[in-house]
């Protein structure tokens, strides 16, 4: 057991699964002697070497491209994309072929490859170094959409994912990488891919959120049973895709309200899948309308105005409040 | 601080062998055994010949779109007939010739143009990609493949496909790149067939050639007269030693010509004219071919009528296919079922269960109401969450 935060936790994960098992490689812009530019890869270049540590050339599209040639092949690589901003210049492999090649050869081949891809607001950054995009992979049939919330799942969703047979998008938390250290088992942990998890239990209104957002969510809740004496149930979704749909429904038959958080702008994002589901799983149990804070619908604001856009401890205090007295 | 020059003049070399009059340069002449070359020139008669069997196929509704490879047999065959079983070929999607080189039987190939992901499944053994279609995407997998042999301690090479077109894509130079600097052992065969759909050559790339375009990422691309099976099959069996010897990737780019359209979907007459296609046909890979094989006494009688009736067969193969239910379509999405994909395919089983009694009755409703619109399917239930439509 050892205090961790996420970025060594993550570190954990691809040490013990590379230890493991000699076909999993990692592969991406500066993850070799650099040791990513978060320090996610740090030292697994000099245990393993500059074959299965690979500093590619700067070029996303054949570093997912070259990826699923490696996965149609046996191997199991993990892919860092230095930024999910720059996911787009290898989106078509990622939709056209990365999720595609076990339906396209009916099950002869398929891609078991992970791409980690740091995501997320909150640090401050530059353009295309601070939005969330995971309800564009989520919409993909074929592929899997994991964000994990802290050290300890981090690492363990990491080690699920590495030996998940199909594709998986596993987006890290910028603002998590440092935020919190947790004890982290010495020995290998896996999680079940598709589980989401109630962070924390409560009768009055489930909150859903994921990824970084979850700090926010607990904090409110916080404030919600001290403030209004309210009981605030945390469901942390953990996987974006496939979704937990009946572990949403089950907290909503039980607390009969919603507010759904996420970074992502809002028109079209998970929180609209989300509230769907939990309509058709839920419906009669629903006190009042699902709310959804979310960032806007405009395009990155920069850095200096992203506190207004992202969602925060207030806007997600007034959401449930205004839940709870519908 | 004087300018100075730091890169030396390159040139590139082209390789031709056996004329469009069947004129041989004996010198350069491979000594292909004559079993395989009459391997090689049965396989072009039938590419000739299902290509031709397919179109016909297509217009009459039987198959959907496919890409015609009328006048690419020679690049196909030239390049792939030097790979070994345990080497890898990554197609496009205009290589049946190489794919029935490979082994994928023609009623397979006929399936997939029929719209059935099963036509796109290699056999367990069989190293090869199915067809892809977005253009230069299936090159970085090559690299990929490439990698992975290298990284196993496997001797296999990979070659991958691609045309003039795909050049022009990022997937392309950065397939490229990884190739070079990685030094993996695969082989790039771009048939230049002078057209992508409708644009020219000379509006797809200002470089004289483009083999020239390897030489940028370390590597040697050689350009060869693509309708001469000769030139192509020594090209590429250097290339394919080169690779197999860890000396690293190479570029064949193989000069031919589409002599038909870029799909079943397109009309090549709206943007080149007669005069060209006449003079490429003059330059007919199979035409040339057979005036060589004739010099040397290796035709064999009577091999068109079996290269039809075999194909003859595998139509008839392809069309007594047993129908499927569509549920397979939820069997490789994923490895394994999610519970929300599971609910999807218990709802479509329903309504397959439904089906055949629905199906009934709209077969017993009249075509057409009194007032000569289409009648409603009144009389069936509605499906679940459909419906009756509104009537005053």
């Amino acid at each position: 057991m050892a205090k961790l935060n996420m970025v060594k936790a993550l570190n954990l994960a691809l040490l013990q699964e590379m230890e493991r098992d000699p076909d999993v490689l990692v592969i991406g812009e500066d993850v070799g002697v650099d040791g990513g530019v978060f320090r996610v890869t740090e030292d697994l270049h000099r245990k393993f070497g500059s074959n299965r540590v690979m500093d590619s050339p700067l070029a996303e599209a054949a570093i997912i491209g070259a990826s699923v040639g490696m996965a149609l092949y046996g191997l199991k690589p993990v892919c860092e994309i230095q930024f999910s901003g720059f996911a787009f210049q290898c989106f078509h492999q990622i939709e056209n072929h990365a999720a595609r090649y076990r339906m396209r050869t009916q099950g002869r081949f398929g891609c078991q490859m992970v791409m980690r891809m740091p995501y997320g607001g909150g640090v401050r950054a530059l353009e295309h170094h601070s939005e969330s995009e995971e309800q564009f992979y989520a919409h993909i049939p074929g592929l899997k959409m994991v964000i994990p919330s802290g050290p300890r799942n981090a690492r363990a969703l990491l080690a699920s994912a590495i030996r998940d047979p199909d594709p998986v998008i596993f987006f890290e938390a910028k603002a998590l990488y440092h935020a919190a250290k947790e004890d982290v088992p010495d020995e290998i942990e896996t999680m079940e891919i598709g589980r989401a998890q109630v962070d924390r239990p409560g009768k009055d209104l489930t909150l859903v959120a994921y990824g970084a957002m979850v700090r926010v969510a607990r904090e409110s809740a916080d404030r919600l049973r001290e403030e209004d004496g309210v009981e605030v149930e945390i469901v942390d979704l953990l996987t974006i895709s496939p979704l937990d749909r009946e572990t949403l429904a089950a907290s909503v038959r039980k607390t009969g309200r919603a507010v759904i958080v996420h970074e992502a702008p809002r028109s079209f994002g998970p929180g609209a899948e989300i509230a769907a589901s939990i309509m058709e799983g839920a419906f009669l149990s629903l006190e009042a309308p699902i709310r959804r804070v979310t960032a806007h619908d405009v395009p990155f604001v920069g850095f200096a105005r992203e506190r207004a856009n992202l969602p925060d401890v207030p806007r997600v205090l007034a959401a449930c409040r205004e839940t709870l007295k519908f | 601080m004087p300018r100075t020059i730091i890169e030396p003049q390159f040139t590139i070399e082209h390789l031709s062998i056996l004329d469009a009059d069947g004129n041989l340069d004996s010198a350069l002449e491979p000594p292909i055994p004559p079993e395989e070359l009459k391997r090689l020139y049965r396989a072009m008669l039938l590419g000739r010949r299902f290509d031709e069997r397919m179109l016909r196929l297509q217009r009459q509704g039987r198959i959907g779109t496919f890409a015609p490879i009328k006048g690419q047999e020679a690049a196909q065959l030239g390049s792939v007939a030097n790979l070994r079983r345990t080497d890898w070929m990554v197609p496009s999607f205009r290589e049946t010739a190489s794919m029935l080189w490979r082994g994928w039987p023609m009623e397979k190939i006929l399936l997939f143009f029929a719209g059935y992901l099963e036509g796109g499944q290699p056999a367990p053994d069989q190293r090869d990609l199915p067809v892809c279609i977005p253009v230069a995407t299936q090159l970085p997998h090559a690299v990929g493949l490439a990698y992975a042999a290298q990284y196993r301690g496997d001797d296999a090479v990979v070659m991958v496909y691609c045309g003039d077109g795909a050049t022009s894509e990022g997937d392309f130079h950065e397939a490229m790149n990884f190739a070079g600097v990685w030094h993996v052992p695969v082989v790039f065969v771009v048939q230049n067939n002078q057209w992508a759909i409708s644009i020219p050559l000379k509006k797809q790339t200002n470089s004289r050639t483009i083999a020239q375009k390897a030489l940028a990422y370390g590597f040697p691309g050689v350009q060869v007269d693509g309708n001469d099976v000769l030139a192509v099959h020594v090209a590429s069996r250097e290339a394919v030693a080169r690779a197999r010897a860890g000396e690293g990737p190479t570029l064949i780019e193989c000069v031919t010509y589409r002599l038909g359209m870029h799909t079943t979907s397109d009309d090549p007459t709206k943007y080149r004219s007669a005069e060209e296609v006449a003079a490429w046909e003059r330059k007919d890979p199979l035409t040339r071919f057979t005036t060589y094989m004739q010099k040397r006494g290796l035709l064999e009688a009577g091999l068109e009528e079996q290269v039809d009736e075999e194909i003859a067969r595998a139509v008839r193969a392809f069309e007594a296919t047993p129908a499927v239910d569509p549920l397979v379509m939820f069997d490789h999405a994923y490895r394994n079922l999610s519970p929300a994909l599971a609910a999807q395919r218990a709802e479509m089983q329903a309504r397959l269960a439904q089906a055949p009694a629905e199906g009934a009755a709209a077969a017993a409703a009249p075509s057409a109401s009194g007032d000569g619109e289409a009648a409603p399917v009144s009389e069936s239930p509605p499906m679940r969450g459909q419906r009756r439509p509104w009537r005053s």
